[in-house]
C-alpha cells in the first residue's frame, strides 16, 4: 500500500520504528482472543473481503462506504505514531492512511453532532474470542467531534508499506496516537455521528479504570498500577531500562489545545 | 508402581524434571526466544509455574491417600522446595527486569498495585518455610510448632490465587484463574472433607462407649486413623 509522506505536523515521528515482527506478534485484540499472541494466531479466519462502512447518525449525507471507494476517497499518506498501550508497553510503528477528517467533511455532520462512535466487528463465527464475556461486544469506542477532527486521527489501511495484517485491525482501523491504545478501534464496520458521549467498550466493562478519555498522561495513573513509565518494545530486551511516558504521548504540542481548561485528572 | 517409586533414581530424576521450566526459561532468555517483550514473558511464565508446582505439592497427599500409595510422600518436600524456588525466582525477575531492583520504585508499586503486596506475602511464607525444611529445623523448632509454620502453605494458595485473580482483573480474564482456582480449592476442599470425616470418627467411639459396643467399631478406627 503506498503512501506519500505526511505534511501533518508531528505525523511523523523520527524515533526508530518497532519490527514489523514484533508489531504483528503482540497485540491486543480481544476478538481473536485474550493473550498477546493469540490475534496472529487466530486472526488469518477473518473475512475482508467484501468490506463496507456504514456511515450514519447525526450527518448530511449518510451511506455505506466500500473499502474500495474508502482507499480513494483521499491521498494515503505515511505517518509514523508512537503507540502507547494502558498496559505500559510502547511500540513506534509506520501507519498508512488518511486523517479521519477527510472522510468526516465528505459526510457533512449536522450541527447537532458532538461525538463520533466507532463500532467494530463481532463475528462469532471468525472471531473466536467473540464467544467469550470479557467485553460486551461489539467493541465500541468514541471520540469527541474535534478530537475526531484532527488531522493526527488517521483512518488507517495499511502499516510497514502494505495492507493491514488481520491481527492489526485489517481491513480498516482507527489510529489515535495521543490516547491509549485500545481507543484506536480495529476492523471497523460502522462510524455513527451522535450528540451524547457514546459508550465504549472498556469503559462498560471497568467505569473508574478505563475513561472515555483515556488520554496518555503520566501524571494520572490507572487505579492499579503507574502510567508514570513504558517499557519500549524491541528496546534492549531483558535489561531495557522503562522510559518516561510523556504528556499525551508525546503529541501535546499537537493536541493540547483540545483539553485547555478540563480537569484531566476527573475527565481521564 | 511402588517400586518405580522407590527406586534410587526417582529423586534424581524428579529433582531433573522440575528444573526443566528454569532450564528452558533461561535458555529461551538468552537465544532471544521470549517474544516481543521477553521481560514480561519471563515474570508471567515463572508465576504459572509457581503456581503448577504449588497444585503438585498439594495434589501428593490426596493422592497418596486416595491411591494408598504411601511411597509418594518422599517426593512432597522437593516439590515444595520448587514452589519456593519458582516464587522467588518470579519475584526477583519482577524486582530485576521490571523495577530495575529500584527500592524506592518496588516500594512505589507495591502501593499502587496491592496484588504485588499479595505475592510477595506469599513469597514470604514460602521462604520461610523453604528455610526450614530440613529434618533439624524440626528439632530445633519442635514438631507443634514447625507443622503450624508448615501449615501456612494453604495460605499461600489462597494468596497466590488472590494475587493471579487481581492481576489479571485489569483486563477482565478471568478464564486461567478459573482452572487454578477450581484445582486449588478441589485440594484444599479435599482436606477439609478428610478433616470432617476423620472428626466424626473420632466422636464415634465416645457415643458408642456409653451404649453397648455393636459390630466392629474398634476397626472402622483403625482403618479411618
Amino acid at each position: 500500500l503506498p503512501g506519500v509522506a505526511s505534511k501533518v505536523p508531528g505525523a511523523v515521528t523520527m524515533e526508530k520504528a518497532t519490527s514489523y515482527e514484533d508489531a504483528t506478534s503482540y497485540n491486543n485484540f480481544y476478538e481473536f482472543g485474550t493473550d498477546k499472541s493469540d490475534p496472529a494466531r487466530n486472526a488469518s479466519t477473518l473475512k475482508i473481503d467484501p468490506w463496507s462502512v456504514s456511515v450514519e447518525g447525526l450527518v448530511k449525507k449518510p451511506g455505506k462506504f466500500s473499502l474500495d471507494e474508502l482507499l480513494k476517497l483521499s491521498a494515503q499518506e505515511d505517518r509514523i505514531y508512537r503507540l502507547r498501550c494502558v498496559e505500559g508497553w510502547s511500540m513506534v510503528i509506520p501507519w498508512v492512511g488518511y486523517s479521519l477528517a477527510e472522510l468526516i467533511k465528505r459526510v457533512e455532520p449536522l450541527g447537532g453532532a458532538k461525538y463520533v462512535e466507532f463500532v467494530t466487528l463481532a463475528d462469532k463465527v471468525t472471531m473466536p474470542g467473540v464467544n467469550s464475556r470479557v467485553l460486551d461486544w461489539p467493541y465500541a469506542e468514541g471520540l469527541r467531534l474535534d478530537e475526531a477532527m484532527h488531522p493526527l486521527t488517521l483512518l488507517t489501511f495499511g502499516m510497514y508499506g502494505e495492507v493491514l495484517p488481520k491481527q492489526n485491525g485489517a481491513p480498516v482501523r482507527i489510529v489515535v496516537p495521543w490516547k491509549y491504545g485500545f481507543k484506536s478501534a480495529k476492523s471497523i464496520v460502522k462510524i455513527r455521528f451522535t450528540d451524547k458521549e457514546p459508550a465504549t467498550a472498556w469503559n462498560k466493562a471497568a467505569a473508574q479504570e478505563y475513561g472515555f478519555y483515556s488520554n496518555v498522561n503520566p501524571e494520572v495513573d490507572h487505579p492499579r498500577w503507574s502510567q508514570a513509565t513504558e517499557r519500549r518494545i524491541g528496546e534492549g530486551g531483558l535489561f531495557a531500562k522503562r522510559r518516561k511516558t510523556l504528556m499525551f504521548n508525546g503529541y501535546e504540542a499537537q493536541v493540547g489545545q483540545l483539553y485547555a481548561g478540563m480537569d484531566l485528572k476527573k475527565n481521564f | 508402581m511402588k517400586k518405580l517409586l522407590m527406586h534410587r533414581a526417582a529423586k534424581p530424576v524428579l529433582f531433573t524434571v522440575c528444573l526443566l521450566p528454569f532450564a528452558w526459561l533461561l535458555y529461551a532468555a538468552a537465544a532471544d526466544q521470549l517474544g516481543a517483550n521477553p521481560a514480561e514473558a519471563l515474570i508471567r511464565s515463572l508465576g504459572d509455574w509457581t503456581l503448577r508446582f504449588l497444585c503438585a505439592v498439594l495434589a501428593v497427599t490426596p493422592l497418596r491417600v486416595l491411591t494408598g500409595t504411601p511411597a509418594l510422600a518422599r517426593f512432597r518436600r522437593m516439590l515444595g522446595l520448587f514452589v519456593a524456588f519458582y516464587a522467588l525466582a518470579h519475584l526477583l525477575s519482577y524486582a530485576a527486569f521490571d523495577m530495575g531492583f529500584d527500592a524506592g520504585d518496588i516500594a512505589k508499586d507495591i502501593a499502587k498495585r496491592p496484588f504485588i503486596l499479595v505475592g510477595s506475602f506469599a513469597g514470604l511464607l514460602l521462604a520461610l518455610m523453604a528455610a526450614t525444611s530440613f529434618n533439624r529445623a524440626i528439632k530445633a523448632l519442635g514438631a507443634v510448632r514447625w507443622r503450624w509454620l508448615h501449615r501456612s502453605v494453604y495460605a499461600v494458595a489462597g494468596l497466590a490465587i488472590l494475587h493471579f485473580y487481581w492481576m489479571r482483573a485489569g483486563k477482565h480474564n478471568f478464564a486461567e484463574v478459573a482452572v487454578y482456582g477450581a484445582i486449588l480449592a478441589a485440594l484444599l476442599g479435599w482436606r477439609v472433607w478428610e478433616a470432617l470425616r476423620k472428626r466424626q470418627a473420632a466422636r464415634a467411639p465416645r457415643r458408642h462407649a456409653r451404649a453397648p459396643i455393636r459390630g466392629n467399631t474398634t476397626k472402622n478406627i483403625a482403618t479411618s486413623a
